[in-house]
């Protein structure tokens, strides 16, 4: 509907008079609200019960952190024990993520410019990190990297699980934001490039690497924010040993336990920062290659 | 499109199939092998365990519910994101994305800082008149439900866009009145993209973990979900019957995603 109005405005020819001009104008700088009353009344509802579910808990997180203003964010930051947890965290989701960078790139590549049997297959379990639980995520790599590995690594407890872990649940992040974008990708470029004498790598780097970026960067975005956040697949795998194998959600998970909400808050508060961060940047990268077409 | 050269191509090939074979199948494989090592004796001595049998039966339980309320919120938020201009539109279109990047323990920790009977905001005066959220079905349905909300969403929002409003249009021109449209246009026309946020919310729901172990207090048998089953059983040295309940979660989760692979219509190029 939008749309269709839209055109008859554009193509209305402009009214003589200034008032009429000025009333456009005016209406045209205030959002427009075409909700009808049985479409505002839904809007209600569901308003109230995001705001239930979602907002106003949110916000309590943030209220309960501030209301131990910074003394609160420097008593539980210059705790060791939380501070080389975040230290684990961010290491960790910083160096799986440009793992992803590398791997959801190829494997994305695999997928759309490579034939072979069992594609499809390949196609499924890509995505099988994001419909197991979490739990039996863990419990799955500790079968393989576990005690009774088949291959002899004994990764459980060490910093190795943390970034297995990570890795298996990040996995599908880059390869399905890169995926669609490589497959509209059109050839003839690429062939006229050639044709004027481009390498292959040449190609790669200069013309569809530069149009992969974006969905790089989002890929790599929701990936670290997801790395950030985990916990399930880590609580049978890396043992959460303090000061070794201890990340920032299970440091959460230790003051809610110890009944030190307001410590939980603040912490749980830059984890939401760092989510929303994530968001409002992948938003703005969105715009801005649906702007440039 | 220019051809990489056969080499490459292999190496390209061989990379990606060991990498997700090493960290995805080889490991998945495993479990399903563990689980039925002593034939069927796993899954029945689990399915013979009251605790596990009242976990899947709590997990059934607030799984329907979350899915069935993001649904309903689901369609009705899509359809508003889509059809109608109000202010606020594009802070909430940005909101709803915000469970998907929060941590489940986040998610947890905000519950029970609003609803805990204790010195939650509302929780002393919902229990005061009955209502027990946290540490009870309530709060689970309500994390399940925060941590599935935007998968709906997700899917119905661009169908929504790409059918566009012509035939809703057209019927409203011809008198049909706002529900006539919604059951006979509108629903037809958005009918897979339910049913693929419903089977992904779903997934979600029945494997959630973290949210879930904070609001529900993990009572053994009361409020312990199958995912929270799986974890005590293994730390207390159950293995078998982690690996079984693991197996039918994993199973499950796994159906679903090959009813989406398969329902989802190939793209035409």
């Amino acid at each position: 509907m939008t749309a269709t109005l839209d055109e008859v405005e554009g193509t209305a020819p402009e009214p003589a008079s200034p008032t009429g001009r000025r009333l456009r104008r005016t209406r045209r700088s205030t959002p427009r609200n075409t909700l009808t009353r049985g479409a505002a009344l839904g809007l209600g509802i569901s308003m109230v019960w995001f705001s239930l579910l979602v907002l106003i808990p949110l916000a309590a997180i943030v209220a309960t952190a501030g209301s131990g203003g910074w003394d609160q964010y420097v008593t539980t930051l210059s705790n060791p024990q939380t501070w080389a947890a975040i230290r684990l965290t961010v290491t960790q989701a910083v160096l799986i993520t440009l793992l992803n960078i590398v791997m959801g790139t190829v494997i994305a590549w695999v997928l759309v410019r490579d034939r072979f049997p069992g594609k499809t297959v390949l196609d499924v379990i890509i995505d099988v990190p994001f419909a197991l639980p979490t739990i039996v995520a863990g419990l799955v790599l500790l079968s393989l990297y576990g005690p009774e590995s088949p291959l002899g690594l004994h990764w459980a407890n060490t910093e190795r699980a943390v970034t297995l872990a990570l890795a298996f649940v990040t996995l599908p992040f880059i390869v399905r934001t890169v995926q669609p974008v490589l497959e509209e990708l059109e050839g003839d470029v690429e062939e006229a490039a050639a044709s004027l004498g481009a390498r292959r790598t040449t190609i790669f780097r200069r013309i569809i690497l530069p149009s992969l970026t974006p969905a790089i960067a989002a890929g790599a975005a929701l990936s670290f924010a997801r790395a950030i956040s985990e916990y399930g697949s880590l609580v049978l795998l890396s043992g959460n040993l303090p000061y070794r194998t201890e990340v920032v959600s299970v440091r959460v998970l230790t003051f809610i336990e110890n009944g030190n909400e307001a410590g939980a808050a603040a912490l749980a508060s830059i984890m939401l920062a760092v989510a929303l961060f994530v968001i409002v940047t992948l938003d703005l990268v969105q715009r801005r290659v649906a702007r440039r077409g | 499109m220019v051809e990489v050269s056969r080499s490459v191509k292999w190496a390209l090939r061989l990379l990606a199939l060991g990498y997700v074979f090493l960290l995805v199948a080889w490991p998945v494989g495993l479990v399903v092998q563990h689980t039925f090592e002593d034939g069927l004796t796993n899954l029945a001595d689990a399915l013979a365990d009251p605790d596990i049998v009242n976990a899947l039966k709590l997990t059934v339980m607030v799984a329907f519910w979350a899915v069935a309320i993001n649904l309903v919120f689901g369609v009705t938020i899509s359809i508003l994101l889509v059809r109608y201009e109000f202010p606020g539109k594009r802070v909430l279109s940005a909101l709803i994305d915000v469970p998907l990047s929060v941590s489940p323990v986040v998610v947890g920790l905000a519950l029970l800082l609003v609803y805990n009977g204790r010195d939650g905001w509302f929780g002393p005066t919902l229990e005061a008149n009955g209502y027990q959220v946290i540490f009870d079905s309530p709060g689970m349905i309500m994390a399940t439900c925060f941590v599935a909300l935007p998968l709906v969403i997700r899917e119905v929002v661009p169908v929504l866009q790409e059918i566009g409003d012509d035939q809703e249009q057209a019927a409203r021109s011809l008198g049909a009145g706002a529900r006539q449209t919604f059951l006979r246009i509108t629903l037809p026309s958005i009918k897979w993209a339910v049913v693929y946020g419903v089977v992904l919310s779903t997934a979600r729901s029945l494997g959630e973990f973290g949210a879930v172990k904070i609001v529900s207090g993990n009572y053994t048998g009361r409020t312990q979900t199958a995912t929270l089953v799986v974890e005590g059983k293994y730390q207390n040295f159950e293995q078998g019957a982690a690996y079984a309940t693991s197996f039918l979660l994993a199973f499950v989760s796994i159906a679903c995603l090959v009813v989406v692979a398969f329902l989802r219509p190939k793209k035409t190029h």
